[in-house]
């Protein structure tokens, strides 16, 4: 789970973790409101959406008056920003962050992911800050300082001072980005996040260490213990029929493609859009329907599906285990009395019972249900009738 | 011959009173597993499927001889379940919970690792040496004995692939779903040198997907250590970058993991790599010449 940019420097206020002063709008008026009680002579307006790279597509202005803070906020609340991460259809902005301005001297990097690889928390650092950090990696990756903080010992100085001195701040910069690092490490620990990114982290000139941006993404399976998180989840910012799968218990991503498909477990989901590709088809989603397959979560799955105008084919891939197929091709035939399927189904039913599956699916006669012999025949049959292709 | 587990292993479950449990605690009997025992706490004392049940793990250990504890506790409680096991001496903890939080399972894998306790999963079906021992959730019926030694981070796809490579005539010494959680416990690095072992797997399958770089690592492995044939499939190849896709490991991040950098990898290192997950049992039964 994602959050926004002024959730994320709230939570960082709480832990010490030093930002400029801001507050979240959702209309002009309040915009300007809100700069005049900040004070100063300079405001940064940035679009609140989950998506980096907002700058470059006009979501992030300067203001040199709570009137201009106006004028901007109105002119963004609404738009629709195309970054490099919101994909072409680009998100809409429903509120703005106003922040005082910062006196920027130097800007760096400063983030926190698990290394899958270590199996702890690393810390890392650049001086190629406001880049895209991914960018820096390829190009770079000697301009990256990594630091794996074990967390039966916690953060300690030398992490810090590792950092520090890869960074080649001057002597007196250390204590203050120290001080900044281990509250950040805290923020990580406690809350179960997976990734944060201060991009940039900015040194001001009187040498104080601000986070400018923030960005922060938790473990789902931690959310349970985080009500506070759990409480800043914004809706708008997910697809819904994504959150809509969620509901039933089904894991669901949209794709481009036509061949719908509809598999039990998330490892043979990937592997059936892989093969629909082989065959040289285009996956219209990823949907798992868990171990269970039961008639229900068949059904909400070709609703699912069937809500992507794009699909002229859906491939049915379930390996039955413990559960058996006959019952699955019930289910499914079920499924196609609740939920109107207009599109040729590709039934492939392997495991246990299979061959009874192959029995109930042939009896039952249905013209548009059409029964696969594997998994490779079904993407076959599955790609071939997405063309219009199958007889 | 196996590895890890073989028809004398004595097994005992925690979560063993619980829905999920029972049902496979009952399953793993019926296939044949020395289920010893369970523990569920304040339920010590207790007979369940005709097997004792204990309050803690160490009880159940002294009572029973149990090396291996198969684990069903619920998610919040699973990386406690995990250190009690440590803590009691079991040598393998095979944990199935799905949605436990990685900072648990991160202290939980520690932990483990220090008191010398090996961890499968979490979220996996678990282990199974064919015809002999099943410590999971898997259909025990499509795993038949043969040459092969299977490794896979997907639960059905390791049944689609004991499947195909049985229909091409052969079949399986001991299967592993080692899971696809960002931590996870015994990976392709520490099973490969005990395939290599065990000498009646003649061939390995080895299944991935996209996220992490445990492939890679794997690739680089086999490509100094191990002189039996490796075929893989990596799943993933057509996911898009940032999403999640369903595995909370299974997400190519910042252009890392993705299927194509594995395959590559593995390529590069002599493995049968296979673009279609239709073809990870003919190509087994081609590189054995059967």
């Amino acid at each position: 789970m994602n959050i926004h940019e002024y959730q994320a420097k709230e939570i960082f206020r709480q832990y010490g973790v030093p930002v400029p002063r801001g507050e979240v709008a959702f209309s002009g008026p309040e915009a300007k409101e809100i700069a005049r009680k900040l004070g100063g002579n300079l405001w940064v307006v940035k679009a609140q959406i989950h998506a980096g790279g907002r700058g470059k597509a006009g979501g992030v202005k300067l203001a040199r008056s709570p009137e201009e803070v106006e004028k901007i906020a109105e002119e963004m609340l609404g738009m629709t920003l195309v970054t490099h991460q919101t994909g072409p259809e680009g998100k809409k902005v429903e509120k703005v962050y106003v922040e005082e301005g910062a006196d920027i001297q130097k800007e760096y990097y400063l983030g926190m992911v698990l290394d899958r690889s270590s199996e702890m928390p690393v810390m890392m650092a650049s001086t190629e800050g406001g880049m895209e950090i991914e960018e820096v990696a390829a190009k770079n990756p000697e301009k990256i300082i990594k630091v794996a903080i074990d967390p039966t010992i916690g953060f300690q100085g030398f992490h810090g001072r590792k950092l520090a001195f890869g960074l080649g701040l001057a002597k007196e910069e250390i204590r203050p980005f120290i001080q900044f690092a281990e509250a950040l490490y805290k923020v990580y620990m406690d809350k179960d996040a997976n990734l944060i990114e201060i991009n940039p982290l900015i040194k001001t000139g009187d040498g104080k260490f601000l986070a400018l941006d923030a960005k922060m993404g938790f473990d789902d399976n931690a959310i349970f213990r985080h009500p506070d998180i759990h409480e800043m989840r914004d809706l708008s910012e997910e697809d819904p029929v994504e959150h809509e799968a969620e509901k039933y218990g089904l894991s669901y991503v949209n794709l481009d493609g036509n061949v719908g498909c509809m598999v039990n477990g998330a490892g043979l989901a990937m592997a059936t859009m892989d093969i629909i590709k082989y065959e040289g088809g285009e996956p219209a989603n990823f949907l798992d329907v868990g171990g269970g397959a039961s008639a229900e979560t068949v059904a909400k799955g070709f609703e699912l599906i069937l809500q992507d105008e794009n699909v002229k084919s859906i491939f049915v891939n379930i390996f039955g285990g413990i559960v058996r197929c006959d019952r699955i091709a019930n289910g499914i035939l079920q499924a196609t009395k609740e939920v109107e399927v207009n599109v040729p189904v590709i039934v492939r039913l392997d495991g246990t019972n299979a061959e009874e599956a192959a029995e109930i699916l042939k009896n039952a006669n249905i013209p548009n249900i059409i029964p696969a012999t594997d998994l490779a025949d079904g993407a076959k049959k599955a790609v071939a009738a997405a063309k219009g292709e199958l007889r | 011959m196996s590895i890890l587990v073989n028809k004398d292993t004595k097994v005992i479950v925690q979560g063993f009173t619980g829905k999920e449990g029972t049902f496979h605690s009952q399953q793993c009997i019926d296939y044949g597993t020395k289920i010893v025992g369970g523990v569920t706490p304040g339920k010590g004392g207790q007979t369940h499927l005709d097997r004792p049940v204990f309050n803690t793990v160490k009880e159940a250990v002294d009572a029973t001889g149990a090396t291996v504890s198969l684990i069903f506790v619920p998610p919040a409680f699973t990386a406690d379940a995990v250190m009690e096991a440590a803590e009691a001496g079991i040598d393998l903890a095979v944990i199935i919970t799905e949605g436990a939080p990685v900072k648990d399972m991160m202290y939980a894998k520690m932990y483990a690792t220090k008191n010398g306790m090996k961890t499968i999963g979490p979220n996996c079906p678990g282990i199974i040496t064919a015809e002999e021992c099943k410590i999971g959730i898997m259909p025990g019926f499509i795993f038949k004995k043969g040459p092969v030694g299977l490794i896979s981070k997907s639960g059905t796809l390791t049944y689609e692939a004991s499947n195909q490579v049985v229909k091409e005539g052969l079949g399986i010494t001991t299967a592993v779903g080692i899971g696809g959680d960002p931590i996870i416990g015994l990976s392709y690095k520490q099973l490969l040198p005990m395939f290599e072992a065990d000498p009646e797997t003649e061939a390995i399958v080895m299944i991935g997907e996209i996220g992490g770089t445990l492939e890679i690592e794997a690739a680089e492995y086999i490509k100094e250590n191990i002189t039996k044939p490796v075929v893989a499939f990596i799943a993933g190849q057509t996911a898009p970058k940032g999403k999640r896709m369903g595995h909370a490991g299974a997400i190519i991040s910042g252009g890392q993991g993705t299927a194509q950098e594995k395959m590559e990898a593995l390529r590069a290192a002599g493995v049968h790599v296979v673009e279609s997950p239709a073809d990870i049992g003919k190509t087994v039964a081609k590189v054995l010449g059967k």
